[in-house]
């Protein structure tokens, strides 16, 4: 196992580097620069940013230059965002980032998973067709429809919840978003588990274990939803790594100091260390959720053996 | 296998038509049209593809057409201008001529004014009403007092919104059915990209195996391993924004799922005795492609396809909502909703009735290819 781990690790560096060095020259091709402004800057002081960022040496010199500082854990500066280098904003926003997305995950996972699991045991009754169709409207209602509602109804009808803003941190300031980041997760995890479990019900283990008089729940929980979460454990993957690493929509919408909103201004902007800087965090999350999800697989399927 | 003119079986044909098999399609399209809330679903979309292709015509209205006068109309039935507030605009426009205006008659989609003056008044006065955006073939109807007094007859334009305006003036009903256009054909044509580069990558990815499916498949991994959104900002980038280029960069993201899907049923399906057969008569790679690896491809495929078009139309307007989608004046239901959910508190009919569009669309879509899956699973039966 431990083997296998470090072998995992292993192969994730080339691919790391890979995705570093294209999404390196993809943003260096992309017409405009991090200062190019509506007005434009004066020649010198143009000039003499290019210098002091190293911008005006040829392209595979800065290449170079930053992989020896990324190796060194340096992200370097944020071009847009003047005085904070880009650890600096990673610090203050991942930490919120992560607590919003692992709040909606965990919760989308046991209302998902407790739903799908209902729906399947009373399948093709109108418990079922009830669930069914809340989560399909579920995966259908944008997040940016969901957001602005929710704060409309609680936090400006009914003055429940703040309508937006962090608070530092208040529980308060976190349900609405909380909420909005769950919604979809929850109704493709009622599907996925609804499906999978349709399944394992039929199967022979779970009709063996029914045979020997085994009560519905321990059925149900102990051997049926073994094998019915499986899919939900590899779909739990990628998106625990998108869930985590913040959302555009949430985070722009409720206004939440997290790393979501810096991907897409940073891109827009042509801040090129910030850029990069996420790519890598976002690389890093998926690569190590994928190699979580195949450990939890061995560990809920003892048939799945890594050696 | 039995060929139909085998002289070793002469009766074997007869036979043959009486006990006619159904065919893999045939059963899923029985299986298909038992399910009554897939066949619902094909059916909603199909009016609603008739409706945004032809609808736009039939309102009345162009979808950039700007009515200054009704900004941020509610949406309703009633015919704008209101009755009450015709009278005040003719006598609005009369009082640059200078007569008195004596009475304001509106009667449907007609209006009569009598004026009066104290001299004969000069026919001309006509053109004053004209001038007003409301009022059309304005002419005098009856002279009477010797010319003191005339009755002037005008046409009243009048324009219903049955889902309101948005901020600068423009039918939301128009825009709505226009921007279902943009947005069905988004996701169809993206959906093709993805289905063409998928299909192929995935089915020569699966079906030469070895070294060339590992390096394949690990560009897939890297791709995937890049954030969608760091993609499209660049081409948009690149290309600046317009519609071809949204569905292109959208399928060309999505194609990463079907390689994968397709390239495990490539090597599940290459292990199978005909293709085995095929190979040892001597039969090309392509041709063992083209005809026996991608037609029993088609069934995951159509199935994948069905849920990626709606998945595709949610990206396209997530991408409008941050701004990066079709430009002004063309518009997209995400476009719409975008700019509802920016207003939502003053104008909520701006994001209730594209969202309700939308949402409807792609819950047809979803229970259709949740049909199709359920008619075309072997598995199932």
């Amino acid at each position: 196992m431990l083997r296998y781990v470090v072998r995992r690790l292993a192969i994730a560096v080339p691919t790391l580097f890979v995705i570093v060095t294209l999404a390196f020259f993809l943003i260096r091709v992309a017409p405009g620069g991090p200062f190019n402004l509506e007005r434009p800057l004066e020649a010198k002081v143009m000039e003499n940013l290019n210098r002091i960022y190293h911008l005006n040496e040829p392209l595979w010199k800065q290449y170079l230059f930053y992989l020896g500082n990324i190796l060194r854990g340096d992200f370097g500066p944020s071009f847009v965002y003047r005085d904070f280098s880009v650890k600096e904003l990673f610090e203050a926003g991942l930490p919120v980032s992560i607590q919003l997305g692992a709040s909606a995950l965990l919760l989308a996972l046991a209302i998902g998973t407790l739903l799908g699991s209902i729906a399947a045991l009373r399948q093709n009754s109108a418990t079922d067709y009830g669930v069914v169709g809340l989560a399909t409207l579920g995966i259908t209602i944008p997040t940016f429809v969901i957001a602005p509602v929710l704060s409309l109804i609680f936090g400006v009808w009914l003055g429940w919840l703040p309508a937006g803003g962090w608070g530092d941190g208040a529980i308060a300031n976190k349900i609405l978003p909380i909420t909005t980041l769950a919604l979809p997760q929850i109704a493709i995890i009622t599907r996925l588990t609804r499906g999978s479990m349709i399944e394992a019900l039929r199967s022979n283990h779970v009709r063996t274990a029914r045979a020997y008089g085994l009560s519905t729940a321990s059925v149900v929980v102990r051997h049926a939803l073994r094998s019915a979460i499986l899919p939900v454990v590899s779909y739990a993957g990628p998106a625990a790594a998108a869930l985590l690493t913040g959302s555009v929509v949430v985070e722009t919408i409720f206004g939440i100091p997290g790393i979501g909103r810096y991907f897409v201004q940073a891109a827009l902007n042509r801040d090129y260390t910030l850029v990069m800087g996420t790519v890598i965090v976002i690389a890093i999350f998926i690569i190590i959720f994928n190699l979580v999800v195949d450990l939890l697989y061995a560990v809920i399927d003892p048939r799945v053996r890594y050696e | 296998m039995v060929a139909r003119d085998d002289p070793v079986f002469p009766e074997a044909a007869p036979e043959a038509v009486t006990a006619a098999g159904r065919s893999l399609w045939q059963d899923a399209w029985a299986r298909l049209r038992a399910n009554k809330a897939a066949m619902a679903s094909a059916v909603y979309l199909v009016i609603m593809a008739v409706a945004c292709i032809i609808g736009p015509e039939l309102t009345g209205h162009r979808y950039d057409e700007i009515y200054q006068a009704y900004t941020s109309t509610p949406a309703g039935v009633e015919a704008h201008p209101r009755e009450a507030e015709i009278a005040p605009a003719a006598e609005d426009a009369l009082k640059r001529a200078r007569v008195e205006v004596k009475s304001v008659t509106v009667s449907g989609n007609q209006v009569s004014v009598v004026v009066a003056d104290d001299e004969p008044v000069d026919e001309r006065v006509v053109r004053y009403l004209d001038r007003s955006d409301l009022f059309t073939n304005a002419n005098v109807a009856a002279s009477t007092n010797g010319g003191r007094e005339l009755t002037l007859v005008a046409d009243v334009d009048r324009v219903r919104f049955f889902f309101g305006t948005d901020a600068v003036g423009r039918d939301l009903l128009t825009r709505t059915l226009f921007a279902g256009r943009i947005s069905l054909a988004i996701g169809l044509l993206a959906t093709f990209v993805a289905l063409i580069i998928g299909v192929t990558w995935g089915a020569a990815s699966g079906y030469a195996g070895g070294t060339v499916d590992l390096v394949m498949m690990r560009i897939v991994d890297v791709l995937y391993s890049l954030p969608f959104i760091f993609f499209v900002i660049l081409l948009v980038v690149f290309f600046g924004r317009n519609f071809v280029l949204m569905f292109i960069a959208v399928g060309a993201v999505e194609w990463l799922d079907m390689a994968r899907i397709v390239r495990g049923q490539a090597i599940s399906l290459k292990r199978q005795e005909y293709v085995q057969a095929a190979e040892a008569m001597g039969v090309s790679v392509g041709g063992i492609l083209r005809r026996h690896i991608v037609p029993n491809l088609v069934g995951p495929v159509i199935v994948y396809m069905t849920l990626m078009v709606p998945r595709v139309i949610l990206l396209e307007s997530f991408l409008s909502f941050l701004g990066l989608g079709v430009q002004e004046p063309m518009t997209s239901w995400g476009v719409l909703i975008a700019e509802g959910a920016r207003n939502i508190e003053g104008t909520p009919w701006m994001l209730m009735f594209p969202s309700a569009f939308l949402v409807t669309t792609l819950f047809a879509l979803n229970f259709l290819g949740d049909g199709l899956r359920d008619a075309l699973d072997p598995k199932d039966r």
